[in-house]
């Protein structure tokens, strides 16, 4: 195994181990489910991680027409869709104890299930098309189009409306990295959760990979 | 320069003279509006500020798609070969992004009208309303048309365009229904300004994607 996958399960043990057992600041009603924080937020940040370096391979496709391009860009978007739903969750059971709802219309929880929306609708133009070339182009050109929207969106709007989340309309500083929360023991765990997971979600994607490329080499359907 | 403007505009008026030669799709889409405003107010009566508003902005999701659905359709593909081989692809994107925006601001306006006679005038600020609704129909156009180019290359459907398109467009449909919301009522609210800024900004972006990603869904 390669040094950053030992890395990935020490960092993650690390996070479970330490996100459990530390003191954590009294922030309103959240008491101790804000130790969701070291699950919920790195969710968020590896879905972007993902998901850029599948942009990053959209425009290497539309580069240079190689076909493994296309692939890894189809895989890392695939993993973005996991961990998207997975932030989702993490959120929804979260929002039920201290919101009151699963799901309350939040501006961020809206922006997570139009990504979902989008990304769903990016494979469902991968299925609609045989032609192996064909797809791989116009997939790319989807694939660069929604990011760019999906981007602005994700990160303007939730700031511009009222959210329940810490960042919207009237709080200051950017949410999630800077929130006064994390001015405590938390950043000793929240920021290699940050590396943790996402070494982990660019992981699970290499092992897709080796499994689509075999299968394309032979093939065989994947 | 001058030579992509001359381009853009050929391809401008030939667009222009096919619609009004054929008469087909312009009618179409002018009837297809009428009948859905008319089936709405049938089925909702008049309703109240909100929901009119919100009633109004998914007429116009529908009235784009099915507007802009049909530009891409009617070339065959030995003509495309021919416009590759006289104008640029993103002279002939522009001129598609400027035709489709002018038809949707027009059905825009004529919604707009066929609204107010049918479904009730809940408006406190209508010339506030009707440049929102103009900004609107050119935004929803520029992204359906880009849309419909690239689900005129997958096996075209209409069904695909709503796909795609739909949660591209949330956004934009959000950002519009807030500052059309301003029109209803008598107290002046915060942020219309800069949400039309962030509007236009949003346009912007999507007209500087069509016209670079449009170069790689022209080849063939």
């Amino acid at each position: 195994m390669r040094w950053w996958k030992f890395l990935t399960v020490a960092l993650l043990l690390y996070t479970y181990i330490g996100g459990l057992l530390i003191t954590v600041p009294d922030v309103g009603n959240l008491q101790h489910t804000i130790r969701n924080a070291f699950f919920h937020i790195p969710m968020w940040t590896t879905q972007f991680i993902v998901l850029t370096i599948s942009l990053v391979y959209s425009i290497k496709y539309l580069r240079k027409p190689k076909i493994n391009n296309d692939i890894y860009a189809f895989e890392f978007a695939k993993t973005g869709i996991v961990f998207g739903s997975l932030g989702l969750i993490t959120g929804m059971e979260w929002a039920n104890f201290t919101w009151g709802a699963a799901w309350s219309n939040d501006p961020k929880q809206l922006g997570v299930a139009i990504a979902l929306l989008i990304y769903l609708a990016y494979f469902v133009l991968r299925n609609s098309m045989t032609d192996i070339d064909k797809r791989a182009r116009i997939s790319a050109v989807y694939n660069i189009f929604a990011y760019f929207i999906y981007i602005p969106m994700i990160l303007i709007l939730p700031r511009m409306v009222e959210s329940l989340h810490p960042g919207g309309k009237g709080v200051e500083g950017n949410p999630g990295f800077n929130g006064n929360d994390l001015n405590t023991a938390m950043k000793w765990v929240i920021r290699p959760a940050y590396i943790g997971w996402a070494l982990l979600g660019i992981w699970i994607t290499t092992l897709r990979l080796r499994l689509h490329l075999y299968a394309e080499k032979n093939q065989i359907a994947v | 320069m001058t030579a992509s403007i001359l381009h853009i505009a050929a391809l401008l008026r030939k667009d222009i003279l096919l619609e009004i030669r054929q008469q087909y799709t312009f009618y179409g889409i002018l009837l297809y509006v009428a009948s859905t405003i008319f089936v709405l107010y049938l089925a909702m009566g008049q309703p109240e500020s909100t929901v009119w508003n919100g009633l109004f902005w998914m007429i116009q999701l529908f009235i784009c798609v099915n507007a802009v659905a049909k530009s891409f359709l009617q070339e065959s593909s030995g003509r495309m070969l021919y416009y590759y081989s006289i104008a640029g692809a993103r002279d002939y994107i522009l001129s598609k992004l400027i035709f489709n925006a002018g038809l949707m601001i027009l059905m825009s306006l004529t919604s707009l009208l066929l609204f107010r006679l049918l479904m009730g005038d809940p408006l406190q600020h209508p010339w506030k309303f009707t440049g929102t609704v103009c900004l609107g129909g050119f935004s929803l156009s520029l992204v359906f048309t880009f849309l419909s180019a690239i689900a005129a290359r997958a096996r075209q459907n209409a069904a695909m365009i709503a796909i795609l398109g739909f949660p591209l467009i949330i956004p934009q449909i959000l950002l519009l229904m807030r500052i059309s919301n301003d029109a209803f009522s008598d107290v002046i609210q915060g942020g219309f300004m800069l949400m039309s800024l962030v509007l236009l900004g949003l346009d912007l972006l999507v007209i500087a994607l069509a016209i670079i990603l449009f170069p790689f869904l022209w080849k063939d």
